[in-house]
């Protein structure tokens, strides 16, 4: 095969293969077995035709690869434009490697409108590849608001207790946040007469925009509302903890693993690619916020009785970390940050399976329903201890190089900046071993749960890869940053005066 | 003395000779629906009760067909006709074919609906094409006077429609109401056309638009063109002349409210873009800035506290005409151009949803609250799901005719420099959002708590709501060919006004 013509077909082939999958679904019949093997193969298939991307991606080149640009609608000027850089590229590989992790965590869990369930699953992938994959500011947002749908479905109709609140809220909070980001766009239409992102930043950058600079505060902060909710920044996380808790398992998994991080990639492409002096200028109360973020999301996740509440909060503690990091400014704090994204995306999503495991057993997230699981649950309680140390930042495993590169990046910008984050590494140490602790140390305090049974073979399948990735990540990052550190130093270009000299490594 | 001066006015045209047989072709989908109309009206005395309303149905069903093949004819002689009174340009032709089209899709509905409510056809059908033939007229008229009988046309058959469910009260207060009211609405249009003739001496758009260029702005024209806004307003249901539209939406029979709510609008818009766009009165666009903001605030914040589908959705199109106004205050072409796509893509999707509502309500208006379409995503999930697809439309979510059409009228604000408003408008549509998803929480995220019966989907109102899917899907993804139309004819609508010439200004002696 030509291998130019499918270099660029590439990324549409993985962003519409899953909602390919998902349209053939509509017509299947209704027998979930078949449903479920098929969700499973178009999901591995969309992961493996994913692996294309890093393995042929050019490291070195700067910029942006497998594009594809091609016109869609003549006026307004829209074209179907797509690409990936070393930023977008490893947040495609997350999707499509925790989206299979989604269906199988699902296989058992979910026997009511098991059709409808991995429609929606499918159909969230689709979008959420859009959005790191798309290039053109039109089908950014196209994609961006094309996610809320199917993830409040998936919130509402397979949620727990409180579900329909959840998904209401989650759907306003994003839907109100991201229309003032329209609004923003439209402006840079208007005065630029297109929505290619590139070409939109190099007239920003050479200064041939009509009456940017009066706009551009207001411009950067409508893009920065719409990212601060998805991400959640301080004090727009509110949304968050109940979409999390009453999210089926996988929607938890995809929520934390994928949809904040649309919120962090696009302040990285978009705030900092398009508005850099705006980024500067108010990086300082952005900072804020995300200290704020780290330390209060780590206090709340401490005292909070409900287990995926828990990991919701720690969410918030360690988005604010990518948050910090991006507004440093600094090369290791760039690199630090898009690597904590992607080890969160591991870790959590591991946790959030993990949970969701036990409440399938017990229908409770509870703390104090459990203890002294580690007997009766063994291989489950090692798999929970591997992943909340990874999350907790253990070294050699994933969480910890990237929340290292972040604090080295603070304490270049600032050193109270990095101070005040490292004590985030040591609330997180606590929230999460303490949990461990009451749920898996000492006797079995409920009789009910010495007859739980341990992790079954789907589970093992679920929750294993994410270990091993999570491995991987932490004693071989030079992978992953290899393809990162160009793009960040890319994206650094406009802040190159202190650009700091240490390189991410 | 008026109608003396009027006449002095057409002197030289009624010189010439009778009108020409192309005269006839540039009106041919309002003959050709007229007739068709009166052969349903006159069939209906000689045919069996029980039997004719699938008959009547087919020939008013086959009366808008041939309107829409009609127009495609008028397409080819584009021109003025019966002197200068009526216009075919490309801006009219989309008009005919959408007003015509959802007319064809009404009548679709209406074959379960009428067979519930055991109405008697012949007029019902008869009184659909006939408004039509007002509303069609409308959009081609270009002679202030005539646009004012077209009104009138498509008005009354409207205010009967609405009182069609006879034994039912709410549906005589509905039809009392809207009549009223909207009689004093057109009287202030009326108005408009008087002052406007008394400030440049002319009923004709084009001679008006000469007239203006000439000389200084009257005072006057300021004053004519916001009564004819006054009257406009009142059709399309833009805040602050709303009042009437919850009421008579709730009282009207489903199927004619998914007409009232799209093709009227339409006509009514097709005007209101030749009044202000061709006639231009400069620095007069604030009254559309405020009403524009007004009936997207007022609409969707009344619309979240409606527990009743019908007032929510009739809510919901006082919200849509705010979006549509927003881009009459853009830049001309623009504006033309977004919302002549807007009222498209708008008339698609109310057109389905209330399609739904109709066949939902078991067609007799009785399963109109939210709490009836508790479980339906379970009971009947195909419905559910095409109603889920008009609500996301309406909503602007990507995919759809909604969500092109909103950006394309807010880039238009925007492109005009009319940040506030365009600000206003995307925050009212993240607002907006809320009372459209109640409605999906209720059919997919409840169970039903009381028995509601769901009966089969006829093939008719099948055919109606595929119809509507595709034209909404497919502005949603493939908007390209219809936005160039609608730029091509909104440029020729704009340039349209008549280098100045020698003005000729009839000395007006009021």
């Amino acid at each position: 095969m030509n291998t130019d013509l499918f270099s660029s077909a590439i990324l549409t082939l993985i962003t519409f293969a899953p909602l390919a999958g998902g349209l053939l679904l509509v017509l299947a019949p209704r027998r979930d077995r078949d449903i479920r093997i098929f969700a499973l193969v178009v999901s591995l298939l969309t992961f493996v035709l994913s692996l294309h991307l890093p393995v042929y991606f050019h490291r070195a080149q700067t910029g942006f690869q497998y594009q594809v640009d091609k016109p869609w609608v003549s006026t307004p000027n829209i074209h179907y434009h797509m690409g990936v850089d070393g930023i977008s590229l490893w947040l495609v590989v997350l999707t499509t490697f925790l989206t299979p992790l989604c269906v199988l965590i699902s296989w058992k869990s979910i026997h009511e409108r098991t059709k409808e369930f991995f429609i929606l699953l499918l159909v969230l992938e689709t979008a959420l590849i859009g959005v790191f994959t798309s290039l053109d500011l039109f089908l950014f947002y196209f994609f961006w608001e094309a996610t809320l749908i199917p993830m409040a479905l998936l919130i509402g109709i397979f949620g727990h207790e409180r579900k329909v609140y959840a998904a209401v809220k989650f759907f306003m909070y994003t839907m109100i946040g991201s229309v003032f980001m329209l609004a923003a766009i439209l402006w840079l239409y208007a005065h630029t007469g297109s929505f290619d992102f590139v070409v939109v930043r190099d007239q920003i950058m050479s200064g041939a925009v009509p009456q940017f600079p009066a706009a551009a505060q207001w411009l950067f902060l409508g893009f920065f509302l719409a990212f601060a909710v998805k991400v959640p920044l301080f004090p727009f996380h509110t949304w968050l903890p109940d979409a999390h808790v009453e999210a089926p398992t996988a929607g938890s998994v995809l929520l934390a693993g994928v949809l904040l991080k649309m919120g962090t990639y696009g302040l990285l492409r978009f705030n900092l690619g398009l508005f850099p002096e705006q980024a500067r200028r108010n990086a300082p109360w952005i900072m804020a916020l995300a200290l704020i973020g780290i330390i209060y999301g780590a206090l709340v996740a401490m005292v909070q009785p409900n287990m995926k509440k828990l990991i919701a909060y720690s969410s918030v503690s360690h988005l604010g970390f990518v948050v910090l990091g991006i507004f440093s400014f600094t090369q290791a704090g760039l690199n630090g940050a898009m690597f904590v994204m992607l080890a969160h995306g591991i870790s959590t999503g591991g946790l959030f399976m993990l949970s969701g495991i036990l409440h399938e057993r017990r229908h409770t997230y509870e703390i104090s329903e459990f203890g002294g699981l580690a007997s009766p649950m063994p291989l489950y309680a090692a798999s929970y201890l591997f992943i909340v140390l990874a999350s907790a930042g253990l070294p050699l495993l994933n969480g910890f190089i990237g929340e290292f590169l972040v604090m080295s990046g603070a304490f270049q910008d600032k050193a109270v900046y990095g101070i005040l984050a490292a004590t985030g590494i040591i609330w997180s140490a606590i929230y999460l071993l303490w949990m461990y602790q009451r749920v898996f140390y000492g006797k079995v305090t409920h009789a009910v749960n010495n007859s739980l049974l341990d992790l079954s073979g789907f589970e093992k399948l679920a929750v294993w890869p994410c270990a091993l990735v999570a491995l991987v990540m932490g004693v071989a990052p030079i992978m992953w940053l290899g393809a990162i550190d160009p793009a960040v130093q890319a994206a650094l270009t406009p802040f190159v005066s202190v650009a700091s000299r240490m390189v991410g490594r | 003395m008026m109608a003396d001066l009027m006449i002095a006015n057409f002197t030289p045209a009624f010189s010439q000779a009778l009108p020409q047989s192309v005269d006839y072709l540039r009106v041919l989908p309002e003959i050709v629906l007229s007739i068709f109309g009166m052969i349903v009206m006159m069939l209906e005395p000689l045919l069996d009760e029980s039997r004719s309303q699938k008959l009547l149905a087919t020939i008013a069903l086959l009366g808008t067909l041939a309107g829409l093949g009609a127009s495609w004819v008028m397409a080819q002689s584009p021109g003025l006709a019966f002197w200068n009174m009526v216009q075919v340009d490309s801006f009219s032709i989309f008009f005919h074919v959408l007003v015509i089209a959802i007319a064809a899709v009404v009548i679709l509905t209406s074959f379960e609906y009428m067979a519930v409510q055991r109405i008697r056809a012949g007029e019902y059908y008869a009184l659909i094409l006939f408004g039509t033939v007002g509303m069609a007229l409308m959009s081609s008229a270009v002679e202030l006077v005539l646009i004012f009988i077209a009104l009138e046309i498509s008005s009354i058959s409207s205010y009967v429609l609405t009182g069609f469910r006879r034994n039912d009260a709410a549906s005589a207060e509905a039809s009392l109401k809207y009549f009223l009211l909207g009689s004093f609405a057109t009287a202030f249009f009326l108005y408009g056309i008087a002052l406007m003739f008394g400030a440049t001496g002319s009923t004709n758009i084009d001679q008006i638009t000469k007239n203006l260029q000439a000389g200084p702005l009257p005072m006057l024209a300021y004053v004519a063109v916001a009564f004819m806004f006054v009257g406009l307003g009142f059709k399309v249901a833009a805040a602050p002349f709303h009042v009437w539209t919850p009421d008579v939406y709730e009282g009207a029979p489903a199927p004619i409210v998914g007409l009232m709510s799209t093709a009227p609008k339409a006509a009514a818009f097709a005007v209101l873009l030749r009044v202000i766009f061709v006639i231009h009165v400069p620095g007069g666009l604030w009254l559309i800035w405020v009403a524009a903001a007004l009936s997207m605030t007022l609409g969707n914040l009344c619309a979240v506290v409606q527990s009743n589908v019908k007032r929510l959705l009739a809510y919901s199109s006082i919200a849509h005409a705010g979006y549509l106004l927003v881009a009459f205050a853009a830049a001309p072409e623009l504006g033309a151009s977004a919302a002549m796509f807007y009222t498209a893509s708008y008339a698609a999707m109310n057109l389905g949803a209330f399609a739904v509502v109709s066949h939902f309500a078991n067609a007799g208006e009785r399963y109109v609250t939210l709490e009836d379409y508790e479980g339906l995503g379970r009971s009947s999930p195909l419905l559910a799901a095409a109603l889920t697809i008009f609500l996301l439309s309406l909503i602007g979510i990507p995919m759809t005719g909604g969500f092109f059409a909103k950006f394309y009228v807010f880039s238009a604000a925007m492109k005009a420099h009319l940040i506030w408003l365009t600000i206003i408008g995307v925050v009212n549509s993240g607002v907006g959002a809320y009372y459209y998803l109640r409605i999906m929480v209720m059919m997919y995220m409840r169970e039903a708590r009381k028995p509601v019966p769901v009966t089969l989907v006829p093939v008719t109102l099948g055919l109606a709501l595929a119809t509507c899917l595709a034209a909404t899907i497919y502005l949603g993804v493939l908007p390209d060919s219809v936005l160039r139309y609608t730029q091509g004819s909104a440029q020729q609508l704009v340039h349209q006004a008549p280098e100045t010439s020698a003005p000729t200004r009839v000395s007006a002696n009021f």
